[in-house]
């Protein structure tokens, strides 16, 4: 499309819009139904991820080594750990501090008792790391990686803890995208017919321009302008709703409900909106694009 | 030049032809008047030249180009070769005569810079300039008719297919079209007009295709004074 061509189209898009004016607000009331369901689905889901990531992110391995290696050796194997890139972070945890916990909860009521190990740490091959990482899938992998080192004793992990977290989260993930697919199918089905109806009332023009020899694609243009500034325009009107109503649920949440906010924290606005912006605007101008090219479709074959 | 060898179209029922084996050459420069009654396949003929309409059977030649087995993408080029004109005048209502007519040079993207010139040049040919910013609800019948004509001969197209062009029309203003349309004829270009208007049609003295149940019925050279119903 040549440049004045491109330029033409568009204005005609905007000036399709000023002449369709009723047509032009309920387009951009369907969208913006359908991208504010989206959008409160998005950012529900995206909160069940966060609080799901969070446990996922304190869930770890313990590891034990043989009794026989000094801290120094048993560092060593500890920055090789940490060198492969499924580590997200790994803690060392030294037979000292394992002792003064085991101290602290045993002997708390007879603290004379444990003075009989001063000298004499009991748990002097319990040094362990603590290993994180960065996909709960991939926790046997790592369990077996660690138990196949040289001087690792013991491996302890959750499995149950691990699998049920990777199953929510796959739960969690389907369930929001067969949501996310319908509300998109529906969305471009009332879209297109709302184009539809707004595009009869035009097909006299997509006719004369058909006859005077203009092609699919100049015909289609305007429309298509039309259906995405109308998309964006219908996804714009959501966000800042759902910007506010964010904002008012975590506050409400924070305030009303102490033990909940304690438990696990709600994902920061910033973040929800850096995923949800760029969502919401490529989902109306996509369901404004396919919604016109169809209604147009249905006119074009003259 | 336009060339039928042997076109048909049946509807749905196959049996009912809107043409019936037609074949007949309009040669470039002619002015050729189509006529006959209510379903014998004028439209049918003006639909299939412009490919709004494909035959059922039989080719039909435009300028050297086999419409019949044009692509899809290839139309818009046939149709910027032919001029069309419609006894409704198909105006769009929200423009003015100036955007109405320069409507058509945007849809086949011409340069800016040449579509003022080119629709104040068809505007004096049709006798409109001084009309171009009024709209075609305040225009009368025969002004409306005159931009209609004014846009389908922008793109300067070497065939000009009127459809009832007169339809709607007082005599005067009937006159003052044909009037245009003869002129753009001199100027060239090949000029086809199905009407059912036989005054006009005795009027013009033009080559008369009389079409009867789809077939041609008479095909009289120059003889609109020897046409009769």
């Amino acid at each position: 499309m040549k440049g004045n061509s491109f330029f033409y189209c568009l204005g005609q898009g905007f000036k399709g819009i000023k002449r369709n004016k009723v047509f032009f607000l309920a387009s951009v009331a369907t969208i913006a139904a359908c991208v504010f369901m989206v959008g409160i689905l998005l950012a529900v889901m995206m909160n069940i991820n966060f609080v799901l990531k969070e446990a996922q992110d304190s869930v770890s391995i313990t590891v034990f080594f043989d009794e026989d290696l000094n801290e120094a050796e048993i560092k060593e194997i500890g920055k090789r750990i940490e060198a492969w890139e499924e580590v997200s972070k790994i803690e060392f945890i030294s037979a000292e501090d394992v002792w003064a916990t085991f101290k602290e909860s045993y002997f708390k009521d007879n603290p004379e008792l444990a003075e009989g190990f001063a000298g004499d740490n009991p748990l002097a091959s319990s040094a362990s790391y603590a290993v994180y990482f960065n996909d709960i899938d991939q926790q046997k992998t790592i369990v077996d990686r660690l138990s196949s080192l040289t001087g690792v004793r013991k491996v302890n992990s959750s499995e149950v803890t691990a699998n049920a977290l990777s199953d929510v989260g796959k739960i969690v993930s389907i369930i929001s995208l067969v949501i996310g697919v319908v509300l998109f199918c529906v969305s471009v089905f009332l879209i297109s017919n709302t184009i539809t109806t707004g595009i009869t009332v035009r097909s006299e023009e997509i006719k004369i321009m058909k006859y005077v020899g203009a092609t699919d694609f100049f015909v289609k243009s305007p429309f298509v302008f039309e259906g995405i500034i109308i998309g964006l325009i219908g996804a714009i009107i959501p966000l800042v709703i759902l910007f506010f109503v964010y904002r008012s649920a975590i506050s409400y949440i924070v305030n009303q409900f102490n033990t909940i906010s304690d438990a696990f924290s709600m994902m920061p606005i910033a973040q929800v909106f850096t995923i949800l912006v760029p969502v919401a605007l490529i989902l109306g101008a996509g369901i404004g694009l396919i919604g016109s090219i169809i209604a147009t479709n249905k006119y074009i074959k003259v | 030049m336009i060339r039928l060898e042997n076109v048909s179209m049946t509807y749905d029922d196959q049996h009912t032809y809107a043409l019936n084996h037609v074949s007949l050459t309009i040669e470039d420069g002619e002015f050729v008047f189509i006529v006959g009654d209510s379903g014998a396949g004028k439209t049918t003929l003006f639909k299939l030249l412009i490919k709004e309409m494909q035959p059922t059977s039989g080719e039909i030649f435009v300028n050297g180009k086999a419409v019949t087995r044009l692509r899809r993408r290839k139309i818009p080029m046939l149709r910027r070769e032919i001029g069309v004109v419609f006894q409704n005048f198909r105006l769009l209502k929200d423009r003015n005569v100036y955007e109405n007519i320069a409507f058509a040079q945007r849809a086949i993207s011409a340069p800016t810079k040449d579509i003022n010139k080119n629709v104040a040049e068809v505007l004096t040919l049709t006798g409109i300039s001084e009309k171009y910013r009024s709209f075609p609800d305040q225009l009368s019948g025969g002004e409306q008719q005159r931009v209609a004509l004014a846009r389908a001969l922008v793109n300067k197209p070497s065939i000009l297919l009127a459809d009832e062009p007169t339809g709607n029309l007082d005599p005067g203003n009937s006159r003052a079209i044909m009037e245009i349309l003869e002129e753009i004829n001199r100027r060239g270009t090949t000029v086809i007009v199905v009407t059912h208007n036989h005054e006009i049609v005795r009027m013009m003295n033009k080559r008369v295709i009389n079409l009867k149940n789809g077939m041609v019925a008479n095909d009289i050279q120059e003889g609109g004074l020897a046409y009769e119903r």
